[in-house]
């Protein structure tokens, strides 16, 4: 008996690498210049459910996202390494939504889809680091929730093992399915593409992507319906308006201020011995070291 | 009613430091907004506790003593904090940014609705004016974050929901006696009445914890390494130079990332915020996720290749050049002109 596992991913912009040429001239971030990249920590909770599928024959991972059009690339690197399939939950009333109208929408979206046993998700998301999706998420499905997580040790007999990487330490735990997981950057890396899927998944494609595609494309898919990504919207999910959103969003930006460092007279040295020795020498004859 | 709470973590019976700094920030925000500060603090055999939470500037104090909240699991927690959110309805709530508070606040502010945001740098009390809704909102709290990797610096409030949460990190805050002999009112809770059934279903079958054995954040030097460091092996470096000065080994996001050091050792926005009285950047940008961590040290060497990288602008010293030749020269100046 196999176990129904979705994993919860987000498409990111790579936030790690803020060049210079990421930065407006008035001094704002110019997204589009950032490449938009599979969260970090969400596929370490990939590599975790296909570790479970490994172990336990029958199980399926199913990859949700949510976001533009675009995300879909995420669905397609997830079923390059072994996803079954994913969902794409895309609509514009779900803009402007912080964690607790996103957690809304996303728990909305699972409960129409098949039951899960576990429900996987990186801890945080490179472009908030709030760390607050998934534990909004169980709270909204009434799962308990673990987060921190390293390894899932098993999921059989109704039950999961985790053990979790906490400051100090590591704690064992043990909770009924279902449960929400979310798995740390310590957790292992996610294996690497598999050049069968590729081939296999390289044309799927959701709806809105194959609105253009040729009379060759739609025949391709019809003789293979796993190519089809189907999105999901608001209609969809059964999900009340008022809580998706700005208006299901109880926290709101004021206000958005770039960076500007208050510059101090600093002294400039170069990498020459004497500069540094003459650097050496006062920091210690004044004991800031030593 | 309507006052500003604080959620304490306790650790093997004490309440960890970071618990402390947001009495001591909630105190300031208390008095501003007149009104009382309270704790909340679960556990169990913690009598007494709330003798150190008074000092601390907590006029009412919540404890919830059994077996069931130690170790800490999820839902008997929140099924605590949101029985007695309901109850006391608080304006302000905060907790600790650490795996605790982040566990904690997310299912606690779904459950109540509220909103809440992860790891503020700053707290303030401000107005806000809705001018689309023509609505004027006062004292309000103001949740200062870095945003987007640290990019930007975002203010963020909450206009309708309560309460306001926010967790913070430890050392962000400074903790800060009130006084001594300020006494407050306990309030011990039945906490049966709050648990339902299904809220005692996760158990911790094994718990190894130990003491941490980096303390950056009690360091008086730090040598602290970034993307620029470029490997693991020039990372290394730094642990010599450290060992020779006295210093401890601090990291940014990148090099952690990158795998150059361990998470613990991070400075910065989402690791550790740090006051030494020196700083050493090596190969170190300056995003403001790190600068945020280490702004106020008391002085700050910057070691960059690049002339204008944004750290440069708080450094006292500004050292132009490879860090992977300047490192080794301070090791050998150090140890040949001391003893």
């Amino acid at each position: 008996m196999g176990l129904n596992i979705i994993v919860l991913a987000k498409q990111v912009p790579d936030t790690r690498n803020v060049g210079k040429d990421a930065m407006k001239a008035d001094g704002t971030v110019n997204r589009a210049a950032l490449p938009a990249i599979f969260n970090p920590e969400d596929l370490n909770a990939l590599e975790q459910a296909l570790r479970l599928k490994d172990k336990y024959t029958g199980t399926t991972v199913t990859i949700l996202t949510m976001g533009p059009g675009r995300a879909a690339d995420i669905i397609r690197e997830g079923l390059y390494r072994g996803a079954d399939k994913g969902y794409l939950l895309t609509d514009r009333a779900f803009a402007g939504s912080d964690t607790l109208a996103t957690s809304y929408a996303i728990s909305r979206a699972i409960l129409k889809l098949e039951k899960a046993d576990i429900i996987i998700a990186g801890r945080q998301a490179i472009d908030g680091d709030t760390a607050q999706v998934g534990p909004q998420v169980a709270e909204k499905l009434g799962m308990p929730q673990i987060t921190y997580a390293e390894e899932i040790i098993s999921a059989d007999k109704g039950k999961v093992v985790v053990k979790r990487r906490l400051e100090r330490g590591v704690e064992t735990v043990e909770s009924p399915l279902p449960v929400v997981v979310t798995v740390n950057s310590s957790a292992p890396a996610c294996r690497p593409r598999n050049a069968k899927l590729l081939m296999k998944y390289k044309h799927a494609k959701t709806i809105t992507e194959s609105q253009n595609a040729s009379e060759d494309y739609i025949n391709l898919t019809n003789d293979r319906p796993f190519l089809n990504i189907p999105e999901m919207s608001v209609n969809d999910i059964d999900a009340d308006p008022k809580w998706l959103g700005l208006s299901g969003s109880p926290t709101k930006v004021k206000k958005i201020e770039n960076i500007v460092f208050q510059a101090k007279e600093a002294k400039q040295l170069t990498a020459a011995d004497d500069e540094i020795n003459e650097l050496m020498k006062e920091l210690i004859a004044n004991h800031t070291i030593g | 009613m309507n006052n500003v709470f604080v959620i304490c973590e306790i650790d093997e019976g004490k309440v960890v430091d970071v618990s402390l700094e947001l009495l001591t920030k909630g105190r300031t925000l208390a008095n501003e907004l007149k009104c009382k500060l309270e704790a909340v603090a679960l556990g169990h055999k913690i009598d007494g506790i709330e003798k150190e939470l008074y000092q601390y500037g907590a006029d009412v104090v919540h404890v919830g003593d059994d077996e069931r909240l130690d170790p800490y699991t999820t839902l008997p927690h929140t099924a605590v904090i949101t029985g007695l959110f309901e109850e006391e309805k608080p304006q302000i709530a905060l907790l600790g940014a650490t795996t605790f508070g982040r566990d904690l606040g997310p299912r606690v502010s779904s459950a109540l609705q509220s909103g809440l945001t992860a790891d503020c740098t700053s707290l303030e009390i401000g107005d806000h004016e809705d001018k689309k809704a023509g609505k004027t909102y006062k004292d309000l709290l103001y949740q200062i974050r870095p945003a987007f990797g640290g990019n930007i610096v975002a203010t963020i409030i909450n206009p309708d929901c309560r309460p306001q949460m926010a967790t913070v990190r430890e050392g962000v805050m400074k903790k800060e006696i009130y006084d001594k002999h300020h006494k407050g009112k306990l309030n011990k809770l039945d906490v049966n009445k709050y648990f339902k059934p299904e809220d005692l279903v996760v158990k911790v079958v094994e718990r190894h914890m130990e003491k941490s054995k980096v303390n950056i954040k009690n360091s008086s030097i730090i040598v602290s390494g970034g993307y620029g460091m470029g490997s693991k092996e020039n990372f290394d470096m730094l642990y010599e130079l450290a060992d020779v000065i006295g210093a401890e080994v601090g990291a940014s996001r990148a090099a952690v990332d990158a795998g150059f050091a361990e998470h613990e050792r991070q400075v910065g926005q989402t690791g550790v915020t740090v006051r030494p009285k020196l700083y050493i950047a090596c190969g170190i940008s300056g995003q403001i996720q790190h600068v945020a961590g280490m702004e106020d040290s008391s002085m700050i060497i910057a070691i960059n290749n690049d002339p204008n990288a944004p750290i440069n602008r708080i450094a006292d010293y500004v050292i132009t050049g490879d860090v992977a030749e300047i490192v080794p020269k301070m090791i050998k100046y150090y140890k040949q002109n001391t003893k």
